[in-house]
């Protein structure tokens, strides 16, 4: 084992790792937006509205996102003088945007269907509770519903948040120089694939632990009804009244 | 009051029901039922499983809208109006003000599960009815020590045993000031040793002069504690009285018969 070649390579890989979480936070951030936006869509009672929603599920989740980025990367630019009319020309000449357009509309399909689970399964009993107290509308989905859905959400969304990271890696296709562009660039210059893979791997383990740790505390910090009820002490400390 | 009622506050009943009609498809569930309960009036609302009395009390607040018929509260009629999937509520500001006067208590207590008790019981006068917060906090925390749960208001529901958290409940329902509680087998989920500490805490609402619609099983309730019992079969008002007449002198068979049937 060559340990400095590792090290030397770690370092190299881990000027990486912001571009890496960048694109996987802010396409989890727009892709969040637009499954809320999809779901709502899904469950309207307007059909058609309906079906361009399962439709655009139905396309997004039955193709590669490899597939997706290379079609917006190059297929996009076909479309040159009308993306420049549109004054969106900037955005799409970016293997940056590129990046972030199709992993935000990928994950968006995937995040709609679990978002739609989660309110699915809202218990029709709480809804009734809230309903026969006079909430109707926004308010009772913005008290009620939504927060009841999310809690339910939370576990499937946390896998999808996880598979957002591992998919950055794909953006080093489009020229991307994240952990994986970086590290197809050293292997190039180099020729040891396998040491710089498995330092790559590793980078990956690493961000995601801490990733799963974090979403572990959100569930938990959002669930105190599912654990164990407080101890007699702590509860009597509290009453005071 | 809101419209000028041409009859004096006393006489106006709390909830006028007239030729209320339920059908869930071709199955009519309500055949037209008219009553009034008046202030003050504690009914029991008896009946065989089928007989319609939990669809007739979730017609009150529009969980079922009736298919035809009217629905009064305090002399203000819920306003419907035909939509694409059938009769629904005209205007949701209006019933949802007109829901804060009517509170519902349910046979599977339907608390918030991600709320505490607290928390539960504070919603709808916070949120619905925009009162200040400190002052519902206030009045949340009394009504806990009323039922009796004082201790229990940083627990979730799920920490709760069935009879606390349907007392919970009737404190959440309690919360808005509702000028009728409607109960819908308040009882009936609960294991027997537990349901003696909710009829208590209904029987000290009785004793409170609040007008209660209560669906129930109970005949001890229906007997001892209401002051006016409905008897429905199949869809109709079949008996309906003075429980110290009706179950003395019954005057329907179907009415005689369930009573011997359910001791």
């Amino acid at each position: 084992m060559d340990f400095t070649f590792l090290w030397e390579t770690f370092l190299k890989l881990l000027s990486g790792v912001p571009l890496t979480l960048n694109l996987a936070l802010v396409s989890t951030a727009f892709g969040a937006l637009l499954a809320v936006l999809l779901t709502l869509m899904r469950l309207s009672s307007w059909r058609p509205v309906g079906w361009v929603a399962q439709f655009y599920v139905f396309v997004f989740r039955g193709t590669p996102l490899l597939v997706q980025m290379f079609v917006i990367y190059y297929g996009l630019g076909q479309f040159r003088p009308t993306l420049q009319a549109w004054g969106l020309w900037v955005f799409f000449r970016e293997p940056y945007w590129c990046a972030i357009f199709a992993l935000s509309l990928n994950t968006a399909a995937y995040g709609s269907e679990i978002l739609r689970g989660g309110l699915q399964a809202v218990p029709h009993r709480e809804v009734e509770a809230a309903r026969a107290s006079g909430m109707w509308g926004f308010l009772l989905y913005r008290r009620i519903v939504f927060p009841i859905a999310i809690r339910q959400a939370l576990p499937a969304y946390g896998s999808e948040i996880i598979l957002m990271v591992k998919a950055t890696s794909l953006a080093s296709v489009i020229t991307m120089l994240e952990v994986t562009g970086l590290a197809a660039k050293l292997i190039s210059q180099s020729y040891r694939a396998v040491e710089v893979f498995v330092v790559a791997g590793l980078i990956y383990l690493v961000l995601n632990f801490a990733i799963t740790r974090l979403i572990a505390l959100i569930e938990w910090w959002l669930s105190p009804h599912l654990r164990p009820a407080p101890t007699v002490s702590s509860g009597a400390a509290l009453h005071h009244a | 009051m809101l419209e000028p009622a041409p009859l004096t506050a006393a006489t106006t009943p709390a909830v006028s029901v007239r030729n209320l009609r339920k059908s869930f498809g071709a199955l009519e569930v309500l055949k037209g039922i008219s009553f009034d309960a008046r202030e003050g009036e504690v009914i029991s609302v008896l009946g065989s499983s089928g007989s319609g009395k939990s669809t007739m009390l979730r017609c009150i607040n529009m969980l079922e809208v009736p298919s035809e018929g009217e629905v009064r509260i305090a002399g203000e009629a819920i306003r419907l109006k035909d939509g694409r999937h059938g009769r629904q509520p005209a205007d949701n500001r209006q019933l949802s003000r007109l829901c804060t006067n009517v509170a519902m208590v349910f046979q599977s207590f339907n608390l918030w599960s991600h709320m505490t008790i607290l928390e539960n019981v504070m919603e709808a006068p916070v949120h619905v009815q925009k009162r200040p917060k400190a002052e519902c906090r206030e009045e949340a925390l009394d009504l806990l020590a009323k039922v009796g749960i004082a201790d229990k208001r940083d627990f979730y529901p799920s920490h709760l045993s069935g009879g606390q958290q349907q007392r919970a409940a009737i404190a959440r329902a309690l919360a808005m000031k509702p000028k009728v509680m409607l109960f819908d087998e308040p009882t009936s989920a609960l294991d027997p040793e537990l349901v003696g500490e909710v009829l208590r805490v209904m029987r000290a609402l009785a004793d409170e002069g609040r007008t209660m619609l209560v669906v129930t099983h109970e005949m001890a309730f229906a007997r001892d504690v209401s002051n006016r019992v409905i008897f429905l079969h199949q869809g109709l008002v079949e008996e309906d009285g003075d429980p110290a007449d009706v179950f003395t002198a019954p005057r329907s068979d179907r009415f005689r018969k369930f009573i011997s049937s359910h001791g």
